[in-house]
């Protein structure tokens, strides 16, 4: 991995405490709202709600968000390490509670979405990080009787150069007072990245010993005395519930305590997961009618783009650039294209679990969580109960990818506990998990690019059709906050760092009651398939090769940057003589006041033309992510995020009939194995000291890249995913 | 139910149980061995992969009864202090991410390298072929593999 250096960019204009309208509707503070002073009083060697130094040295620091496999449990603790100027052999990292002292400052909460998390804590913990250190210097400066302007630090020592004087960090926590409000830090008093020891340098994650010899505990590894184990059957549709059930013969299955009717679904309890699983399986329900009772996705989808061919019916204008269908009607030449993703799966490792216990004072719960303020408040309302009696347990999770930003298994586990009087852990089958999943929702989008007379770009419409998602996982009011635009839904299905005058989204609403949900990547995993094929497709038409066809229409010099870098990787220019061709996508993460992280990938492929299987032999990618603090981690971020895409472009689909999902298991919905992985090659970019998102970055790169090499080795089209042997056999024969 | 004897972790166990009980939901929830981990129920991701008499086995389509009188090693029994030449691989190469399939992983690999001391990358690939690891962490999988086999950690 190659960390270059590009010219420095610093975080003015987001320091101050301000409040930008994005265009998720979203507030974006990434300002430090020093709520933390009140947690800081008391204890001893407390400094702030952060950080406790003992007087042996030993540093605790509370990590404020949920763990799910990015890496920001190490990552964040080392954020205020940094600026604390700690010995990070001396850290040890705890879990923050649920505490509004640890909220997101994007999210106003404990939630972790849309990879912001190091993005949006980047300058609360760095302030926090300065801010413990500055109160043990004036603790030092009192007790030496010095200018605190006149001490520095070590790592863990705070050095008086004039009298050659040293002392430790425990010492000086000792001698700390900390009482009413803490010393105010400006951001101008932070460490200058160039003087960072910790950020930038491959800190090896603290969390991978406990990961690697089975000791880390996740939610459904919890054991609490007395418990029992408890599972939930949904209805097939959302929004459904049982009518009736064979409660009286499930009742009666070994081991089985109990079985009961809740509005939303069955709930079974029972002594061990064999016998849990086991009467399961042999429910039988008649269930309420609801709107997705009959869905049905391969009629469904045909419907979705029948919509977006019709140009006359008109969707939620989500994004709008000059006045691209004018432009469009004086095109020289339009250039059309259709595209269609499946329901996609988050297939977590772990299926959803959390244990609760539900007494008379309240509730205490287990879980891994993307959204720990959320569950505290469904834990209290789903026990009767107010959110100061809920004991909440934040573990890591065996997966996240979105699926665990919404959190009905907490209320499941506190309802069944609540119904037996006993702890139970709710432990959920493989088959359920996909049964009922949320899932990524299906599309259609049609683009339509105008040329004028020169092959120049002129107009780009973009119209897509997909259920909303906002009102399902959030809410209605959100939805119409935010004037109809679903970010969830919609993100990407643009094309800012592209030299594109006119430029029009539109979200067609299916509303059809599915359950969907945010998925990594989220919209980018179906939109940048149709943008980067499209550049392809405009540089086929114009006789221009797809790199060199990019870099002129790229007006960011970031963008144009990773492009060049990624094709000198793949020797773009060797034509590949051996039944493989390359194709290439660039893709974008972010917002405009977040900032943008880019990345650009190449595929080498070959296609079977008998089989239809599409092997992928290599990928390279660049990324830019600002300021990598862990460079290595993003690259293992990048990798994985390229596999997941990778998985969802040739694998993935779920499919309803009936009102009822097909897949059951990892048999029939297969996601990429060992035998499947190309080798990687991953470089990292720092354009800038701002760490910019991440987790999310790679998938949108990877369904264009491996169509874009199929155009190249073919001459046809790959435009509906996933890209299976039938798909491919169909596109050959197109 | 049946009372089945076997060793764990070269300790011996006795349990209680149906005999058809999956290997799985002893170790897990009664022994509380919970490095074990439950993927998926039908031998389909390898989550729950340990040893039985040192073959590599997916505990949840392998039945209580048939461990009887076996040597039942899992992930917190492949050494005594995590320092298996693998678990110090998958440190060094920074594998997991978020590591619930990681421990049927290691187990699955240690049986390999038992056998074959310096396998192929084409032999590690298709002895690996069975275990999902959705984070995508595949590539550092087989190189923590590698490295553990050259003899280097």
């Amino acid at each position: 991995m190659n960390v270059m250096d590009k010219s420095m960019r610093n975080e003015s204009g987001l320091t101050r405490r301000q409040m930008l309208a994005g265009s998720a509707g979203l507030t974006f503070a990434f300002a430090f709202a020093p709520a933390m002073d009140a947690l800081a009083q008391g204890a001893a060697g407390k400094l702030n709600a952060y950080v406790t130094i003992a007087a042996d040295g030993a540093i605790t620091i509370l990590m404020p968000a949920p763990e799910m496999g990015q890496g920001v449990n190490t990552t964040l603790p080392l954020i205020i390490a940094e600026e604390l100027d700690a010995d990070w052999s001396k850290v040890k990292v705890e879990q923050a509670p649920v505490n509004p002292a640890y909220n997101h400052p994007v999210f106003r909460a404990q939630y972790q979405v849309a990879s912001l998390t190091t993005r949006g804590y980047w300058m609360p913990l760095r302030t926090a990080g300065a801010q413990a250190r500055r109160v043990l210097l004036d603790g030092a400066a009192a007790k030496w009787n010095v200018p605190v302007t006149e001490l520095t630090t070590e790592p863990s020592t705070i050095v008086h150069a004039a009298s050659n004087r040293k002392m430790s960090y425990g010492e000086a926590a000792s001698l700390a007072q900390v009482s009413g409000a803490l010393p105010e830090i400006k951001p101008e008093q932070l460490k200058p990245a160039a003087q960072f020891r910790l950020l930038g340098k491959d800190v090896p994650r603290h969390d991978l010993p406990d990961k690697s010899s089975g000791k880390l505990v996740y939610a459904s590894d919890v054991q609490v005395p007395g418990m029992l184990y408890g599972t939930i059957v949904r209805a097939p549709a959302r929004g459904s519930g049982p009518s009736s059930f064979n409660q009286d013969e499930i009742k009666k299955q070994p081991g089985v305590v109990d079985a009961v009717a809740f509005d939303h679904a069955i709930g079974i309890v029972a002594q061990s997961v064999p016998q849990l699983f086991a009467a399961r399986q042999k429910v039988k329900a008649t269930w309420k009618d609801a709107k997705a009772s009959k869905m049905d996705s391969a009629r469904d989808l045909k419907e979705y783009l029948a919509a977006v061919r019709d140009t006359a019916k008109k969707g939620v204008v989500v994004r709008k650039t000059g006045e691209a269908e004018q432009a469009l009607a004086g095109a020289a030449k339009v250039i059309s294209a259709e595209f269609t993703s499946p329901y996609v799966y988050h297939a977590q490792m772990e299926p959803l679990s959390c244990t609760a216990s539900v007494t008379a004072d309240g509730v205490e719960v287990w879980a891994g969580t993307q959204w720990p303020t959320k569950s505290v408040e469904e834990a209290a309302k789903a026990a009767g109960t107010t959110p100061d009696k809920v004991k909440f347990h934040t573990l890591q999770m065996g997966g996240g990818y979105g699926r665990r930003a919404f959190v009905e298994y907490v209320t499941d586990a506190v309802m069944l506990s609540k119904a037996v009087g006993k702890p139970v852990k709710m432990v959920q089958s493989r088959e359920d998990d996909i049964r009922v999943g949320r899932f990524r929702p299906m599309t259609a989008q049609k683009v339509d690019v105008g040329l004028d007379a020169d092959g120049k770009v002129i107009a780009w419409r973009h119209r897509l059709a997909a259920e909303p998602v906002a009102p399902y996982v959030y809410n209605q009011a959100r939805l119409d906050a935010d004037k109809g635009v679903d970010l969830i839904v919609i993100y990407g299905a643009d094309v800012p760092f592209y030299d594109v005058p006119a430029h029009l989204t539109e979200h067609l609403y299916e509303d059809r009651g599915a359950r969907v949900a945010a998925y990594r990547g989220i919209g980018a995993g179906y939109t940048n398939l149709a943008n980067e094929a499209m550049i392809d497709e405009i540089a086929l038409a114009t006789g221009k090769d797809p790199f060199e066809f990019r870099l002129a229409l790229l007006k960011d010099p970031r963008a144009k940057a990773i492009v060049s870098r990624v094709a000198e990787m793949a020797e773009w220019k060797r034509k590949r003589t051996d039944g493989r061709a390359l194709g290439m996508a660039f893709s974008k993460l972010g917002l405009p006041p977040v900032g943008f992280s880019m990345i650009a990938t190449v595929a080498e492929i070959s296609a079977d033309q008998a089989s239809g299987k599409i092997k992928v032999h290599n990928m390279w990618s660049v990324a830019d992510v600002g300021l990598p603090l862990q460079p290595n981690n993003v690259a293992a971020q990048i990798e994985g995020a390229l596999i997941y895409g990778l998985s969802g472009a040739l694998k993935e689909a779920i499919s309803i009939k009936d009102g009822a999902v097909e897949q059951s298991n990892f048999h029939d919905y297969e996601v990429l194995r060992q035998s499947d992985i190309p080798r990687i090659e991953v470089e990292v970019v720092r354009s800038g000291d701002i760490p910019l998102p991440v987790g999310e970055l790679a998938i949108g790169c990877t369904a264009p890249a491996v169509a874009n090499a199929f155009l190249a080795l073919t001459g046809k089209k790959l435009r509906d995913m996933p890209f299976s042997p039938d798909t491919v056999k169909a596109a050959l024969k197109a | 139910m049946a009372s089945i004897s076997f060793t764990i972790n070269e300790k011996p166990a006795r349990v209680d149980a149906e005999a058809d009980t999956p290997l799985l939901w002893v170790v897990r929830e009664q022994l509380k061995l919970t490095g074990t981990k439950f993927g998926c129920g039908s031998g389909l991701c390898g989550a729950c992969t340990v040893h039985v008499d040192g073959q590599p086995v997916r505990s949840c389509q392998t039945s209580i009864s048939q461990v009887e009188g076996r040597k039942v090693t899992t992930i917190e029994g492949l050494s005594p202090d995590g320092q298996h030449p693998l678990q110090k691989a998958w440190v060094t190469e920074q594998v997991p991410q978020c590591g619930y399939c990681q421990s049927g992983q290691i187990m699955q690999a240690a049986a390999l390298l038992a056998t074959n001391k310096q396998p192929t990358r084409e032999q590690i690939v298709e002895h690996m072929d069975g275990n999902i690891c959705r984070c995508g962490t595949y590539p550092r999988i087989v190189r923590a593999i590698e490295r553990a086999a050259g003899g280097r950690s």
